[in-house]
Order: structure tokens, then sequence, then C-alpha cells
């Protein structure tokens, strides 16, 4: 029997793209290849119709600009049949607050968003910026439930009764309430870049399992551990009190003025 | 064209009107990076840091009476800054901190350490618009802007508002920019006075969405347009095709460089143009720039123990577009070394926007304090690697001869200190 090749869709790279986000798709395709599966990624551009055929969608960061533009495009296009229909859905950032109903920017204003999950996002008090360490929702049963990334992002994001949490945070920002991103069925939303499946091979295996419907072995790269660990390590140094106050002494705060938010 | 700005009639600017705090907090600053660099740390920054510590207005101080033209953008300001003091010095002595050190606290080093009336100064996108509030430069040469750091530096489109505001000032600068990047175009529209130089750009301009409204681009011939809001690519004044600029009279200058790769022709070009703006005229400018060859180490190739190692500076995707480049036909080995400290940005997400996949085949080494995410970036490209922490161990894995060495902003200094290069 020869098996048909699992389509991933990246959607608007020229958009939403910001943080490495192609690397989501290297990841899947790389990691169905080493297993024997083949695989196809289909990039698909803004001025392009997107098919509502793929078995997975990736969605990227971006800027308020580009997240504006990308809802209005998804909104009209095949994105929303095909995961009513149960695709496998990544959306990173800019991407999980497309997915839900609206998003508030700095000035106020209310975005819509595509209302797929039920998830509002507001403006947060400041950048959430670093690297964050979490501990993935049992109920996705990962083989390694801890997830590390680097977080990038100045909104807050608040779940209805009706989106889990993909994790709860142990060091870092999140979705701002402990918790961080969003899982529901097979959509998954997180603020963690890095991109998050290269890092946590665990949750690209789960979307792997979701899109094959088949289960996946693990299999990982040489410097894979050593990767987190030092993720971990990193993480830890940003809880540190002792370095916050180190880094609020620093001189390179007092030789800038003017750049503080920055 | 844009009116020439006449050189200064003094080469060096006086002194005496500096005030007694600016005059104390340069002093301090020189001793401390005195100490610095014979304790064999960097000298130039600390002192900076530690005069704007002691005075933060006494950078506005120093550049006051002085002829200063500003470089800066994502990729190639170093190399711009050092080609653009080279032109400036055919008509007078330079101040210039041609040497990366390009933050608030670089710059005041430049104006500290050097009388000069003439300044060619290179500073941090991200610093650009307080860096032209204080010092009030003459000329801002805008290169380029496209995601580098991105965990310092939010996003592109605040940059572009703080920019405005600071090109609507009274007695504006006159901006060099190059209207081919979309980015800089949104940023310097606002000005009063700009010279548009068509460089070329460094990176795809297909696909590319409009920076000011999502849209996507539409290319045509050589210009770029937004069909939704109207953002669109200037008619330019000069014109950079091939190796040849011409000028908005019609004059054609030969531009050549020492440093390789087609994006140093751009960056040439737009030293130039700068230069012509503070009175040097284009064809001298242009043949001091192309006797440019070392810029702070980077393209310099150094013996360490048995190999030659050519050193490169790439820290975004851009910048490694025009390593791959650079090394694609030649089958040296390659170690790359990631730091990613703070100075680098620490989120190393932008790895995976480098097409690593064209390293296949050849002999690579992944090294820095991030080796590890560079490894496993690698590992997905399906490029056999080692990986090492410790670039000098690095170095020992390839066997003797040439070999190229690829490093981020703070693995590409450490590195060279390590070889024995000169600290700056």
């Amino acid at each position: 029997m020869t098996e048909s090749a699992v389509r991933i869709a990246i959607l608007f790279p020229d958009l939403l793209g910001t943080y490495g986000d192609r690397g989501n798709a290297t990841v899947l395709a790389r990691r169905l290849r080493w297993r024997g599966h083949r695989s196809e990624v289909v990039d698909v551009p803004a001025d392009r119709p997107v098919p509502a055929s793929c078995d997975l969608y990736l969605l990227g960061g971006g800027e308020d600009i580009a997240q504006q533009e990308a809802v209005r495009l998804l909104d009209r296009g095949g994105f929303p049949a095909a995961v009513a229909a149960g695709a496998t859905v990544l959306a990173v950032c800019a991407g999980l607050q497309i997915l839900g109903t609206a998003s508030l920017d700095v000035t106020g204003e209310t975005q819509p968003g595509l209302g797929l999950l039920e998830l509002t996002s507001r403006p947060g008090p400041r950048r959430a910026i670093g690297e964050m360490v979490a501990h993935t929702n049992p109920a996705l049963g990962l083989a390694d439930p801890l997830l590390t990334g680097f977080e990038n992002h100045r909104r807050l994001t608040s779940l209805g009764p009706g989106a889990a949490p993909l994790a709860t945070v142990d060091i870092g920002t999140g979705n701002g309430d402990g918790t961080e991103g969003v899982a529901a069925g097979r959509v998954i939303g997180t603020y963690l870049h890095g991109p998050v499946l290269a890092r946590n091979p665990a949750l690209a295996d789960r979307l792997l399992a979701f899109a094959t419907r088949s289960s996946i072995d693990p299999t990982d790269p040489p410097d894979l551990e050593s990767l987190r660990q030092a993720a971990l390590r990193r993480a830890a140094q940003r809880r540190s009190r002792w370095r916050g106050a180190r880094d609020r002494m620093s001189l390179r705060r007092w030789a800038s003025p003017g750049i503080r938010d920055m | 064209m844009a009116t020439l700005i006449p050189p200064p009639t003094r080469p060096t600017y006086d002194r005496s009107g500096l005030s007694m705090r600016t005059r104390c907090a340069v002093q301090v600053g020189a001793a401390a990076a005195a100490m610095s660099r014979r304790v064999g740390f960097a000298g130039g920054m600390v002192g900076g840091r530690i005069a704007l510590m002691l005075h933060p207005g006494c950078l506005a101080e120093l550049a006051a009476d002085r002829h200063v033209a500003l470089v800066s953008g994502t990729n190639g300001k170093t190399t711009t800054t050092a080609m653009l003091a080279a032109a400036l010095g055919a008509v007078g002595p330079v101040a210039s901190n041609s040497t990366g050190a390009n933050m608030l606290d670089g710059l005041t080093a430049a104006f500290a350490g050097s009388p000069a009336s003439l300044v060619a100064g290179e500073i941090d996108e991200w610093y650009l618009p307080e860096a032209i509030a204080q010092v009030r430069p003459r000329v801002v040469a805008l290169l380029n802007l496209s995601r580098d750091q991105l965990d310092r530096s939010g996003e592109i489109r605040r940059l572009t508002c703080r920019l405005a505001e600071v090109a609507a000032l009274p007695d504006p600068a006159v901006f060099v920019a190059n209207r081919d990047d979309p980015h800089v175009v949104l940023a310097v529209r606002a000005a009063a006075r700009v010279v548009w130089v068509a460089a070329g750009s460094d990176y795809s301009l297909d696909r590319a969405s409009c920076p000011n409204c999502g849209h996507q681009l539409q290319v045509e011939g050589e210009g770029w347009s937004c069909p939704r809001c109207g953002l669109l690519a200037p008619p330019p004044q000069w014109r950079l095709t091939g190796d040849c600029l011409t000028a908005p009279d019609g004059r054609q200058i030969l531009i050549s460089t020492a440093v390789p790769g087609p994006v140093n022709l751009s960056n040439a070009a737009i030293a130039v143009v700068a230069a012509t703006l503070m009175g040097v005229p284009p064809d001298v400018a242009a043949d001091a720039a192309a006797s440019v060859r070392n810029v702070a180490g980077r393209y310099a190739t150094v013996c360490h123990d048995d190999h030659q190692v050519r050193c490169l500076l790439a820290k975004n995707p851009a910048g490694w577009a025009a390593v791959l480049d650079l090394v694609a036909g030649q089958d040296e080995p390659m170690v790359i070394a990631i730091n990613a400290a703070q100075a680098d940005g620490r989120d190393t997400s932008w790895l995976y926007d480098v097409p690593f996949e064209r390293l296949a085949g050849r002999q690579v080494v992944a090294t820095g304090d991030r080796a590890a995410d560079l490894g496993v970036r690698l590992s997905y490209a399906e490029v056999a690697h080692h990986t090492v922490d410790d670039p000098i161990r690095a170095l020992r894995l390839v066997p003797a001869g040439a070999v190229t060495l690829v490093a981020d902003y703070t693995s590409f200094h450490r590195t060279q200190r390590r070889l024995g290069l000169p600290v700056r």
C-alpha cells in the first residue's frame, strides 16, 4: 500500500513569519521523512486562496498590521472549513490571537479574530520577552511534558470556558494568568517560539499523530538534549531575583537615555 | 540634487566651548577606557558609557558645530561607515566609530576621542532616533531595515513611527535612503529632505507584504508599489546598476570595493552619495571607499596554528544570505559560532530562516554558547556537523588549511580576541 503524503500548509509566510516560523514546517517534514513517511510542504502566500485539503496548517507570528490582514484573508478562504472538518493546526503568537474571537490593540480598538476558538487577547502592562518553561496539559499525553521556548509578545490571552490551556507556566508569562496557549481538539496555539517544534519534539510528534491518525516513534537530533538543558538554565536565570536586580543596575540601561521599552 | 553641504572651514573644532561637566565626564570616561584596555577589554564603549552616565547631555554638546553624517540600518553599517570615513578623509580629518561600537556610548566615545570637525558615525538602527535628536547630523544614511534582534527590538513599526517624529524636527538632516527597501521608504518618507538611492535590496521583494498596510506588494520593472495604500518606491536621484553609480546630473561613477560581495557595492554606493552631500567630489569618494579592505576584522584572514581563518560576521538571515552567496562554489570547511548574547538578541529562531541546507556536503562545526541550538538547526537542514562549545577547539576539529569562520556579533569579537587580533 502506498501511503499518501502528509500535506503541511504554511499560511501566509509573507505576513506571518516573524520568528523563524517556517522552521516548524521544516521540523514536521523532516521528522516524517526520518520515519519513512512522505510529506509535502505547501507555501500559501497571502494572494493565493487557502486550500481546504491540507492535513496540517501552520500560522506564525507577525506585527499588528499583518495580523489584521491575515484575519481578513483567512476569514474568506478555506481555512475555517478545514478546521471545522478536523484539520490539525499549530498557531504561534499572533497566530494564536488570530484564532480567537477578538484582540484589543494598544489604542483600545477591538480587532476581530476568526472566532474559531473561545479566547480573547488584550495588551499587557509590558512586552513579555524571554525564555519560558511550561508543563503540558496531561490530557495531551506528551512523551516529555516539559515545554521550553522563547516568548516575545505584548498581548495577554484569556481562555473562555470552552478552551483548555496547552500548558501551565513554570517560568515566564504565557497567557498572563499562569496558563500558556490553548489546546482544543487538534488545534494547538502557543506563545512559544524557537521555533517551538524544534525545541519540543514531543509536541511535534503529537501534531503529527493528530494529522496522520497514527502514533509516531520518537527520534531526536543529537544536540537536542543539550539545547533543552541549556534552555532550562537560561529560564531559571530569568526567574532569579539577583539577576533582575543586576539588570536594573546595568550601565547599558543608564547609557541609553530615552530607550526603555524597546 | 539636494544642496551640497560646504565642508567645515576648520579641520578641528574648538573644545573650549564645552561645559565643565562635559569636560569632566569625558576625562573620567577616557581614564576608564584606558584602564579597560589595559586589562584586555574593549575601551571605547566603556569610556563613552561612563561619560554618558556622568553627563547624559555630553553627546549633544560634543556634537554641536561639527559636520556629522550618521550611518544606520540592519546590515552593512560598519562597512559603510568605514567607507564614508575614508571618503570624508579626502577633505579633512575625520572622527569615526567604525569598529562596530554603535550604540550611543560608542558614538560618544568617537566624539570624545577626536576633535575632527568631520564625523562619520555608525549608529544602531534602534538608537537612531535618539542619536538624531542629540547629534543633529547633517546627513543620515539609512541602508536597510529588516528583522534583527527581535527580542530586543519589539516591532519594526515602532521604529518607523519614532523616525518619523525626529524627521519632523526643525532644521532636519538630509536622509540618504535606499528606495529599494520598503521599510526604509516607510520610515523616512515623512522627512523633509530625502535623497533616494536605487541601491538594490538584500532581500527578495517577491511576496513581500506592504510594511504600511499588509497587502502584497507589486513589483514592476525596477520599482515596487502597494496597490491598496499607495506606498511606493520613490523615483531615485541616484541609481546603482551593476558597479556603475549614476548621479542626478547623469555623471557615471565606477564603484569598486576591496571587500567582497554585491552587498558591499550597494554599501559603497550609499557611502559615496552621503560623502557627496558632505562636500566630497563623488569620484574622489568612490576611490576612497574602494580602498577599504579590513573593516573591524571582518573579511580579514588570520593565521592560527595550521589554519588560515577567514573571518565573516553574520547575525541575521539577510547577513547570512550574503555569506552563503560568498562561500558558494568553494568547499572550505566552515566553523559557525552563535552566542546569542544580549547584544546579539537572545532568540535564536531566526536560524530557521537561514537556508543552511545549502551547506550540505560541506564540513561544518557548530560552536559558541548556543552551539546546541545551531546543531539542532543543522540536523533539521540535514547538514552533518560536529558540535563544540569553544570556537578555538572547534577550529582544531577541521583539517589544516583554509577555513571560513562565520560568527554573530559577540562571538566574532570574542573569537577575534582569542585569535590574537587587536582589541578595540
